[in-house]
C-alpha cells in the first residue's frame, strides 16, 4: 500500500508562500523530552550535552517537575572535549550509575545535542555497545534532539523514528492502526472508545504508556497522525509498508470529525454507523466551542513559528471560531502531514516558513492583531506593548485533541481576550 | 562527563545575558545554535520583564556548519548594530559555537562596525553562569575605563573639601535575588549617612554611566558573585577601596555602616542611621520557640554566609549545615562553616544536597528553589534566600533582603513557614488529636506540605542497619513525638543504644536517650 494521495482539487492552499532565514526564536528538540518522559512511563532520557542543555530543559519545563525526573544530562567537560577522557568510557560509567539508581527504567534513550553532534560523538554506536553490556536489563538506543537539526517538537519525531526499526513485523493476514504522536492519557482513552464503537480493532498509540508497547508494522498497517510533527516517523513507517491516512488533525469539532471519518473510510466502516458514532460527540464539541465563539469571532490572529501546530490551529480558529488569520509562521513545512490541513485553510492566508525574528515582530507591531501566538520568551514583551498573546507551549502541554477537548482548545485562545475585558487595572492599549 | 539532574547555575553565556539585560544601551551578539534562545524566557517569564533581553542570536543550524556560520556572525553583528544602535556591542559564543571556533570576537573587531565592540570568552565547558556574569561585567568595565587609568602607583587624590562622599553599588543584576529592592534599600541607607550613590551597575546603568565609576570614593561589592573581579580591578587600577560587608541582617547592616564610614573617613553614629524591628521581634517572648531550631543553609556564597549569621545570631537558630553551589566562593563558605563547627557542603549536585538534608533532618531549610523542592518532599519548612529562584521569588511588593528593612523581611520570611510557638506545644501535648495534629502542617499555611508529611522521615530503618530493634511500646511512644523532631529522636536514641551496647530499644531507652542528649 502507498500513501493516500489527496486529489489535486482538494488542495486549496499551496502551502508556504514565503521562506525566511534569520534569527529563530524556537526551542530545540530536547524540549520534547518534557512530555515524552511523562508519556512513556518507564523510559529515561539521558541528554549528552552541555550545561546549556540541562538548563534549557529545566527552564522550559517552567515548574520544575520534582518527582525525580526521568531525564538528566551527561554534561561534557573540558576533559571530554580535549580527548583526555574517552567519551565512550565516560558514558559507560554514567549509564551504569544511572541504571543502578533507577531500577524501574526499562528503556534508556541517549539523546544527542548540539555539542555532541558537533564533536561527532556517535551515540548510536555507543548505545549499541551499552546494549550489549546491559542486555537483559534495559533497552538502549539513541536519537538527536540537537538544535542544529531539530526544532522543539521535532525531538519527538526523532525519538519515535529511532524506534521504528525495532517494531515487530505485522503478520501478512493482519491489520492494525497506529495513532502517531503523543496524546495525553485521557485523549487516548476517549479515542479508544470511539474506535471501539466504530468497530476498528487493534489500535496502537505510538508512543505508548510503556516503552515496550511497540506496535507491529507491515502491509496491513494504517497510520494516522495525531500530531503535526511526526513526518519523519510517518515516512519510516511507510518504508515498512504502512499506509498513511491523510486527514486534518483532530483539533476542534470539525478536525476531529474529519480525522475519525478518514480512518473509518479506509476501514470501509458503514457510513451510517460512522455518523451514528460521531454525531453525539461532534454536537457536544460544537456546543463547547460555541461558548467561546463570541469572544473570538471577528478577531485577528498572528501565529509566530514555534510548535508546528500553527497551521492546524489557524485552520481550527478560522473554520470554527471565526477568527481572521493575519499570518501563520511555521518553523518548517512538511507537505506529507499538512496536506489534510491545507485543504481546509482559506487560500489567501499567508504562510511563512522559517523565521527572521525582528522583521516578524515588526509585522506584528504594524498590524497589531488581537492575539499573537508565540513562544514564552516573546509573550510578555508583546504584552507590555499592549498586544494580547497566547503562549504556544501550552498548546503542546495541554490535552487539546478530540471532540471533548475542542471547547478547552477554544478556551485557551479566548482566555487572554476575556482577561482583557475583566481587568480594570492598567491598560493594554 | 558529569551526570546532572538539575543545575543550580546556567552556562556562562546566560551570565553574559544577565549583565546585558540589566543595562541600558548594551547589546549582546551571541553566536549560538537554534534553541539557545530559551534564555529569553528566564527574563520574560521568571522576572516578568516587559522586553526581550537585548540579545541577537545567530541560531545556526546543521546546514550552516562548515560554510556560512562566520557569515551569519557578520550579518548578525551588522544588523544588531543597525537595529539597536547600542553604545557597546558585546560579542560571545555559547557552548556549541565555542566548538566551531568562528572567533566572533575577532570577526567583530575586524568588521569595521559603527559601534565599540567588547569580545567575551565564555569558557562554556569549565565555567558557569555567575562566572559568566562576573567576567562580562569585568570586561565591560575594564574595556570602558582602562584608558582613564592613572599610571600605576599613582596616589588616589583625597576627596575635595566640601564634596559629598559617594560610592558605587556594584553587582546587582537581573535574575539576581531581590536585587531591585536591595538597591533601593541600600541607597536609602547610604543617603541617611549622607553618602551619595554615584553609579549602580550593572543594573540600570549605561556604558556611559560606567565611565563615571572612578569618580566615587569607594565601591560597594554588593553581589560578589558578579562584582568581585571588577571591584578588585578597580582597587588595583584606580586605588578605589572596596566595601566588602554584605549588609544582610541587623548586625551586618551595622557593620556595613561602620565599614563605609571608615572607608570614607566619616564620623558616623551607627545607632543614628536607622533601626530594624528584628532585634525586638527576636527578643519578644513569642520568639522563644525559635531557640535552637536546627536549620540547614544552602545558597550562593554570599547569601549562604550572610544567612547563617542571621540564623544563629539574630534568630537564635542552630545552624546544622552550611553550603554553597558556587565553587568560586568555596573558600569563604568553608571558613564561615568553621565558625559554626561545621564542614561546608560544596557541591552543585542537587542529589548530594538532598542526601545531606535527609541525613541532618533539620527543622528548617534556608535555600534556593532546589532546596524548596527537597524540603517540600521531606515535609520540612523552607524559605528561599538565594538564586536560583522561581517566579514567586520575584514578588510585586517591596521585599529587600539587605539593610534594616531587609532584616525585617528576613525575620518575617523565615518565621512564616514554621509552626507557631504555642501551637507547637499543643501538638506535643495532644499527639492523638484527630483534628489538630502535626501531619496537617502549620495551621496558618493551609495544606502546604501535607502530602510530603505523609511519608514519615523517621520510619524505616535508621543508620544502624537493623542491628538495633525497637520494641512495640517504644515504637508507639516514638510516634507520640511530633513529626518535626521525631527523626532526630529516633537517631539520637539509636546512637545512645549503640553507645551503650543495647540491641533492643524499650520505652525507657527512649527517655534515657532524651535525658542524655538534653544536656
Amino acid at each position: 500500500m502507498s500513501t493516500v494521495i489527496a486529489s489535486s482539487e482538494d488542495v486549496h492552499h499551496p502551502g508556504p508562500q514565503t521562506q525566511e532565514r534569520g534569527q529563530r526564536a524556537v526551542f530545540c528538540g530536547l524540549t520534547s523530552i518534557i512530555w515524552l518522559h511523562r508519556r512513556i512511563q518507564d523510559a529515561f532520557f539521558l541528554v549528552v550535552g552541555s550545561r546549556t542543555c540541562a538548563h534549557l530543559i529545566q527552564s522550559a519545563a517552567g515548574v520544575m517537575i520534582f518527582a525525580e525526573p526521568r531525564f538528566a544530562t551527561a554534561i561534557l567537560g573540558e576533559r571530554d572535549l580535549a580527548g583526555m577522557a574517552d567519551c565512550h568510557e565516560e558514558l559507560d560509567r554514567v549509564v551504569s550509575e544511572l541504571i543502578a539508581r533507577r531500577s524501574g527504567i526499562n528503556r534508556l534513550f541517549l539523546v544527542g545535542s548540539c555539542p555532541s553532534e558537533v564533536i561527532k560523538l556517535d551515540l548510536e554506536t555507543a548505545a549499541a555497545k551499552l546494549q550489549t553490556k546491559h542486555e537483559n536489563r534495559v533497552r538502549i538506543s539513541a536519537f538527536s534532539g540537537s538544535g542544529i537539526e531539530t526544532t522543539f517538537t521535532q525531538g519527538e519525531d526523532e525519538c519515535l523514528k529511532s524506534t521504528v526499526a525495532e517494531l515487530p513485523v505485522l503478520e501478512a493476514s493482519k491489520q492494525n492502526l497506529i495513532v502517531l504522536g503523543t496524546v495525553s492519557d485521557i485523549v487516548e482513552d476517549q479515542f479508544r472508545r470511539l474506535f471501539d464503537d466504530l468497530g476498528i480493532k487493534d489500535v496502537h498509540f505510538y508512543p505508548g504508556r510503556k516503552a515496550g508497547d511497540l506496535p507491529a508494522v507491515g502491509k496491513g498497517t494504517r497510520v494516522i497522525a495525531a500530531q503535526p510533527f511526526v513526518g519523519e516517523t510517518a515516512r519510516a513507517l511507510i518504508g515498512r509498508g504502512a499506509e498513511l491516512i491523510s486527514a486534518p488533525f483532530p483539533l476542534g469539532a470539525e478536525g476531529s470529525k474529519a480525522w475519525f471519518e478518514a480512518v473509518a473510510a479506509t476501514y470501509g466502516v458503514d457510513e451510517e454507523r460512522v455518523q451514528q458514532v460521531l454525531e453525539m460527540p461532534y454536537q457536544r464539541a460544537k456546543r463547547a466551542v460555541s461558548v467561546h465563539r463570541s469572544k473570538l469571532e471577528g478577531k485577528r490572529i498572528h501565529l509566530l513559528p514555534d510548535s508546528q501546530l500553527e497551521i492546524p490551529m489557524a485552520r481550527f480558529l478560522s473554520e470554527e471560531c471565526g477568527l481572521g488569520i493575519n499570518e501563520i509562521g511555521t518553523p518548517f513545512h512538511d507537505q506529507l502531514v499538512m496536506r489534510g490541513e491545507l485543504a481546509r485553510l482559506p487560500k489567501e492566508v499567508p504562510i511563512v516558513e522559517g523565521q527572521d525574528l525582528d522583521p516578524a515582530l515588526s509585522r506584528v507591531r504594524a498590524s497589531r492583531p488581537d492575539l499573537t501566538v508565540c513562544g514564552m520568551g516573546i509573550a510578555n514583551a508583546l504584552e507590555s506593548e499592549g498586544l494580547r498573546t497566547k503562549w504556544s507551549i501550552e498548546l503542546v502541554f495541554s490535552p487539546v485533541q478530540g471532540f471533548d477537548q475542542a471547547g478547552d482548545l477554544a478556551g485557551l485562545f479566548a482566555k487572554p481576550l476575556a482577561r482583557q475585558e475583566i481587568l480594570e487595572v492598567g491598560s493594554w492599549s | 562527563m558529569e551526570l546532572t539532574l538539575w543545575t543550580y547555575e546556567g552556562p556562562p553565556h546566560v551570565g553574559a545575558i544577565r549583565v546585558a539585560a540589566s543595562m541600558r544601551d548594551v547589546h549582546l551578539m551571541l553566536h549560538s545554535p537554534q534553541g539557545d534562545t530559551y534564555a529569553d524566557l528566564l527574563f520574560t517569564m521568571i522576572e516578568r520583564e516587559g522586553r526581550r533581553p537585548p540579545v541577537t542570536y545567530t541560531t545556526f543550524q546543521a546546514r550552516d556548519l562548515g560554510s556560512s556560520t562566520a557569515e551569519m556572525v557578520i550579518n548578525s553583528l551588522r544588523e544588531s548594530a543597525e537595529r539597536f544602535k547600542p553604545q557597546v556591542l558585546l560579542v560571545a559564543d555559547s557552548c556549541t559555537a565555542e566548538l566551531i571556533q568562528d572567533q566572533p570576537g575577532a570577526l567583530a573587531l575586524g568588521a569595521d562596525l559603527p559601534v565599540p565592540v567588547i569580545p567575551l570568552e565564555m569558557a562554556a565547558y569549565t565555567r558557569k553562569e555567575n562566572w559568566g556574569a562576573a567576567e562580562t561585567f569585568y570586561q565591560l568595565v575594564r574595556g570602558l575605563l582602562s584608558r582613564q587609568a592613572p599610571p600605576p602607583g599613582t596616589e588616589r587624590p583625597p576627596r575635595e573639601p566640601g564634596a559629598r562622599p559617594s560610592v558605587n553599588l556594584l553587582g546587582p543584576t537581573k535574575l539576581g535575588f531581590r536585587c531591585r529592592d536591595d538597591v533601593v534599600e541600600i541607597e536609602r541607607l547610604l543617603s541617611s549617612m549622607g553618602v551619595d550613590v554615584n553609579v549602580v551597575a550593572p543594573l540600570g546603568a549605561s556604558p556611559q554611566d560606567l565611565q563615571a565609576i572612578p569618580k566615587a570614593d569607594a565601591n560597594v561589592n554588593l553581589c560578589p558573585e558578579v562584582s568581585d573581579l571588577t571591584c578588585s580591578w578597580l582597587a588595583r587600577t584606580f586605588g578605589m577601596p572596596t566595601i566588602t560587608t554584605i549588609p544582610m541582617g541587623w548586625g551586618a547592616t551595622r557593620d556595613f555602616i561602620a565599614e563605609v564610614a571608615s572607608a570614607l573617613g566619616l564620623d558616623i553614629d551607627v545607632d543614628a542611621v536607622g533601626e530594624s524591628r528584628l532585634p525586638w521581634y527576636s527578643r519578644s517572648i513569642d520568639s522563644t520557640y525559635l531557640t535552637g531550631k536546627r536549620v540547614f543553609v544552602f545558597a550562593d556564597g554570599s547569601h549562604a554566609i550572610a544567612a547563617a549569621r542571621v540564623a544563629r545570631d539574630e534568630m537564635g537558630f542552630e545552624v546544622v549545615g552550611l553550603g554553597t553551589y558556587s565553587r568560586e566562593r568555596a573558600r569563604d563558605v568553608r571558613a564561615a562553616a568553621k565558625e559554626y563547627g561545621l564542614e561546608a557542603l560544596i557541591t552543585d549536585n542537587y542529589l548530594e544536597v538532598e542526601a545531606k538534608v535527609q541525613e541532618l533532618q533539620p527543622e528548617m531549610v534556608l535555600g534556593t528553589q532546589m532546596e524548596r523542592h527537597i524540603a517540600k518532599r521531606l515535609g520540612i519548612p523552607c524559605a528561599v534566600i538565594s538564586t536560583p529562584a522561581h517566579v514567586q521569588d520575584y514578588p510585586a511588593r517591596y521585599s529587600p533582603q539587605m539593610g534594616f528593612e531587609g532584616a525585617n523581611v528576613l525575620f518575617d520570611t523565615w518565621v512564616h513557614p514554621l509552626i507557631m510557638g504555642l501551637e507547637e506545644h499543643l501538638l506535643h501535648m495532644f499527639r492523638d488529636d484527630f483534628e489538630f495534629n502535626d501531619s496537617v502542617g502549620p495551621s496558618h499555611l493551609g495544606s502546604e506540605g501535607e502530602g510530603a508529611r505523609a511519608q514519615d522521615p523517621s520510619s524505616g530503618p535508621g543508620e544502624t542497619d537493623g542491628a538495633i530493634v525497637w520494641d512495640f511500646e517504644a515504637e508507639k511512644e516514638l510516634k507520640k513525638i511530633p513529626f518535626f523532631v521525631r527523626g532526630k529522636a529516633r537517631r539520637n536514641t539509636e546512637k545512645f543504644a549503640v553507645e551503650h551496647g543495647l540491641t533492643t530499644i524499650e520505652v525507657d531507652t527512649l527517655y534515657d536517650a532524651k535525658a542524655h542528649f538534653s544536656n
